[in-house]
């Protein structure tokens, strides 16, 4: 296999390193030399994005098995087989360093998450996310951490030595749901909007919960004694870094917004303001240890309106491809790395602790979702049905954030982190493996709806679109503020802040000149296929010719045109100006829609 | 929430409920914001509703203001219109924006579907011949679009067109030439709406808290 010969490639030249040059004497000119530290470390950083990447195309390439096992389990599988190999060579294999998964890895996902957020789904489940998010990940947590510590002190002496700090440290770690996960595996299962948003959305929203449990039982750990100040600190700890992450994020996104309004000279540097923007705002928002993901969230969800309205089509183009391509290269490298490390890592194994942690974490899992929804559901207009609820509880997936942050625990002062390390990894294994491998055809057996396939007929848009005001009228007649009155609000409000006329009359006509890219704008979230290949055939030329002869045809019947047959010139041209008007009016409405409709 | 000359007596308020399906606290406050918008009569009218501040800058203000005074709406199986509706004709257009309940029978729920998509017909078809015309249809297209302003009148006739279009190709399907598409029924109505799902889309909360002292 050449990617195998690859593998050998640097370990050969890495052995040469040991060449010297300094026979002074006979000094001939060197026509070829080998330096090969010289380069070592871009080389290989290029080397495993090139593997990454290679392994994705063989991966889609190979349909029997992308149609079962999702495209994670493949490539921890992968990352396995290469730390067996690098190890088999006798060298050492990489570990995923948590510095490199933090600051490199981790941010590409979560912008391109953050930023393609649908707002809409995302807002009116809110309420409903953040109590999954928060109160269902403190749950997990303090269940986790006392039920392990109970039944620790249970068994043998061997595990006597786990106090009480230790296992809620180690409940926070492996408690929260992680959005990579959950991303890879939800992405392939097509499941409807509002179960997507909901597990999503928690995996996204619960960090502020891990960030603050994480620092806090380790802090505790470290001074080995906790007082009900400290308690009480943590909980104003949580509400600092969560709210704190978001501002800083607000804030450079609203930078972000104000510096686009400039970039009308220099255009092909805009993508690059998004991209510096949101990654300064993570990093500002780790440097105070507050909530990096959130930061990145806001400032992608803050910055979007306002940038699309200022920067040119290409650049929205390039921003797009730029982050669903640094995302999914990031992903693909997380998994490896999982794999990798696995082999590599110091392992503690441990039958009891592990596979405690294993039962706890789903017990905990089930009951946190069930109970909670129970609670919710008084609340929600449209309740959660016993399927949604196991999907949700199912859904939640452990991944890379849960083995950084227990490979960051330092070694003196939790003597246990070995043992943590392998229950982390082992709960990450399964809920990867076994949990990703049968959601979907739990999913098809349970029949829980899909996404809506089809996009929105223009009929379904009038409508949808008539409802939205309607709504908002009964609202103002009924006198409260509901919902549809603050989105209403809001979208006015934008309108009137930033968008110009002009602006919009550019986009409008940049949008016609190419009846493709609008389509892509009204389904611009979707992972990591930007356009499925059917969308290119609807468009091609012998279909829209057909279309606009049936459209000619249609047009004549209820317009009450006099039914001239063909052949004659005015018809002709009546025809081509009807149809013309018609494609036009479908494109800008198109456009109009999008616009609107967020 | 200012007290008012005569309480409706609880029986009433049980009647009203059992008919529309609120809950007794719900009919209480929308009491309250009926005698605010009628200014403490027992009718409303339309200028009443043309009051309120927030409707000003709703594209659909007028056919929203209408639907109130429609007698279709009134579950009366009466047409026409009407200059001045009490409480229950209020309440009763309200009923149509609760979120079904929870446990129904499918049966129950394609009724409340069709009584909502009956509402949001009845609004189009302004002239009650039981069809929406491309006239009708243009209106209220035109309507929605007027809010960005820069869409000009021919546009949206073209998109209004391209709407009916795709109506009939999905309703009737392939026409003779000779025949002449009249206008949207009901039931094609229904059809071309079959993917949204208008019984669980269209509703709006209705508290069990009075506010109206929050609104002007």
């Amino acid at each position: 296999m050449p990617v195998v010969a690859l593998f050998f490639l640097p370990l050969l030249i890495g052995s040469c390193r040991g060449i010297d040059h300094n026979e002074t004497d006979q000094r001939v000119f060197p026509v070829i030399s080998i330096n090969y530290q010289h380069v070592q470390m871009p080389f290989e950083i290029s080397l495993w994005i090139l593997l990454a990447s290679i392994l994705k195309l063989g991966f889609h390439l190979v349909p029997h098995v992308s149609a079962v096992v999702p495209e994670s389990c493949v490539l921890i599988v992968v990352g396995l087989l290469v730390g067996g190999l690098i190890r088999v060579l006798g060298e050492d294999p990489p570990v995923l360093d948590s510095q490199l998964f933090f600051l490199c890895l981790l941010p590409p996902i979560i912008l391109d998450a953050g930023y393609f957020l649908p707002i809409r789904p995302f807002m009116e489940n809110v309420g409903t996310i953040l109590t999954f998010a928060v109160l269902g990940t403190l749950w997990s947590a303090f269940f986790m951490g006392v039920a392990l510590y109970g039944a620790c002190q249970l068994e043998g002496a061997e595990l006597a030595g786990v106090d009480l700090l230790s296992c809620l440290l180690f409940g926070s770690i492996v408690s929260a749901v992680d959005p990579v996960a959950v991303l890879a595996v939800f992405q392939e299962i097509h499941i409807n909007e509002l179960l997507h948003i909901l597990v999503f959305g928690e995996s996204l929203l619960n960090d502020a919960v891990t960030v603050v449990l994480y620092h806090l039982f380790e802090e505790f750990v470290h001074r080995g004694e906790v007082t009900a100040g400290d308690v009480f600190l943590g909980v104003v700890c949580f509400f600092v870094v969560s709210v704190g992450g978001v501002l800083v994020g607000c804030v450079y996104g609203f930078l972000a917004a104000f510096t686009s309004r400039f970039t009308a000279h220099t255009r092909v540097i805009e993508p690059l303001f998004v991209f510096l923007y949101s990654y300064m705002a993570y990093l500002s928002a780790e440097v105070f240890h507050l909530s990096g993901i959130m930061a990145l969230i806001a400032c992608g969800v803050v910055m979007r309106p306002y940038v699309e309205a200022n920067i040119s089509h290409k650049s929205y183009t390039t921003i797009k491809y730029f982050l669903k391509m640094w995302s999914s290269v990031s992903e693909t490298l997380i998994f490896i790395f999982l794999g990798v490390s696995t082999v590599a890592g110091p392992h503690a194994w441990n039958w009891t602790f592990v596979s405690l942690t294993l039962a706890l974490c789903l017990l905990s899992r089930v009951l946190g979702v069930v109970g909670l929804t129970f609670i919710i559901n008084k609340y929600r207009m449209v309740k959660l049905s016993g399927k949604d609820q196991f999907i949700v509880a199912y859904g939640g997936l452990r991944g890379a954030i849960a083995f950084s942050l227990a490979f960051l625990l330092s070694s003196e002062s939790c003597a246990m982190k070995d043992l943590f390390l392998t229950a982390v990894i082992t709960v990450i294994f399964f809920t990867v493996f076994v949990q990703g491998m049968t959601i979907r055809p739990l999913v098809d057996l349970l029949a829980v709806k899909k996404k809506k396939q089809s996009k929105f007929s223009v009929n379904e848009e009038i409508h949808t679109q008539f409802l939205e005001h309607l709504l908002t009228g009964i609202e103002d007649v009924c006198g409260h503020y509901g919902h549809h009155h603050w989105r209403d609000k809001h979208q006015r409000s934008k309108r009137t802040l930033n968008i110009s006329k002009e602006r919009e009359a550019e986009i409008r006509k940049m949008l016609r000149a190419n009846l493709q890219k609008t389509r892509q704008r009204l389904r611009s979230y979707s992972r990591h296929t930007l356009l499925p290949d059917a969308e290119e055939d609807d468009w091609s030329e012998t279909r829209l010719r057909k279309q606009r002869m049936e459209m000619e045809r249609r047009m004549s019947h209820f317009l009450t045109v006099p039914a001239n047959r063909p052949e004659s010139p005015r018809r002709a041209r009546l025809q081509t100006d009807l149809d013309g008007r018609a494609q036009k009016a479908s494109v800008t409405f198109a456009e109009e829609l999008e616009e609107h409709r967020d | 929430m200012g007290s008012f000359q005569s309480l409706p007596d609880d029986h009433q308020y049980r009647t009203l409920s059992q008919k529309t399906g609120f809950s007794l606290e719900q009919i209480g406050i929308l009491h309250n914001r009926f005698k605010q918008l009628s200014q403490n009569e027992d009718t409303l009218r339309r200028d009443d509703l043309k009051t309120i501040q927030d409707l000003e800058s709703n594209p659909i203000r007028s056919q929203i203001i209408e639907a109130f005074f429609d007698k279709r709406n009134f579950q009366k199986d009466a047409t026409g219109s009407v200059q001045e509706i009490g409480f229950e004709e209020f309440l009763t257009v309200m009923s149509y924006f609760r979120a079904p309940a929870h446990q129904i029978t499918e049966e129950q729920r394609e009724e409340i579907r069709r009584a909502k998509l009956r509402f949001l017909f009845n609004m189009h078809d302004t002239d009650n011949d039981g069809t929406i015309t491309l006239e009708e249809y243009r209106h209220v297209v035109e309507e929605l679009l007027s809010r960005s302003g820069a869409l000009g009148r021919e546009t949206a006739k073209g998109i209004a067109d391209a709407a009916m279009l795709e109506v009939a190709s999905i309703t009737v399907g392939p026409m003779a030439p000779d025949e002449f598409y009249e206008g949207i029924t009901f039931e094609q109505f229904l059809k071309i709406l079959k993917g949204v799902e208008i019984e669980t889309r269209m509703h709006i909360r209705f508290l069990n808290m009075d506010t109206t002292v929050l609104c002007k």
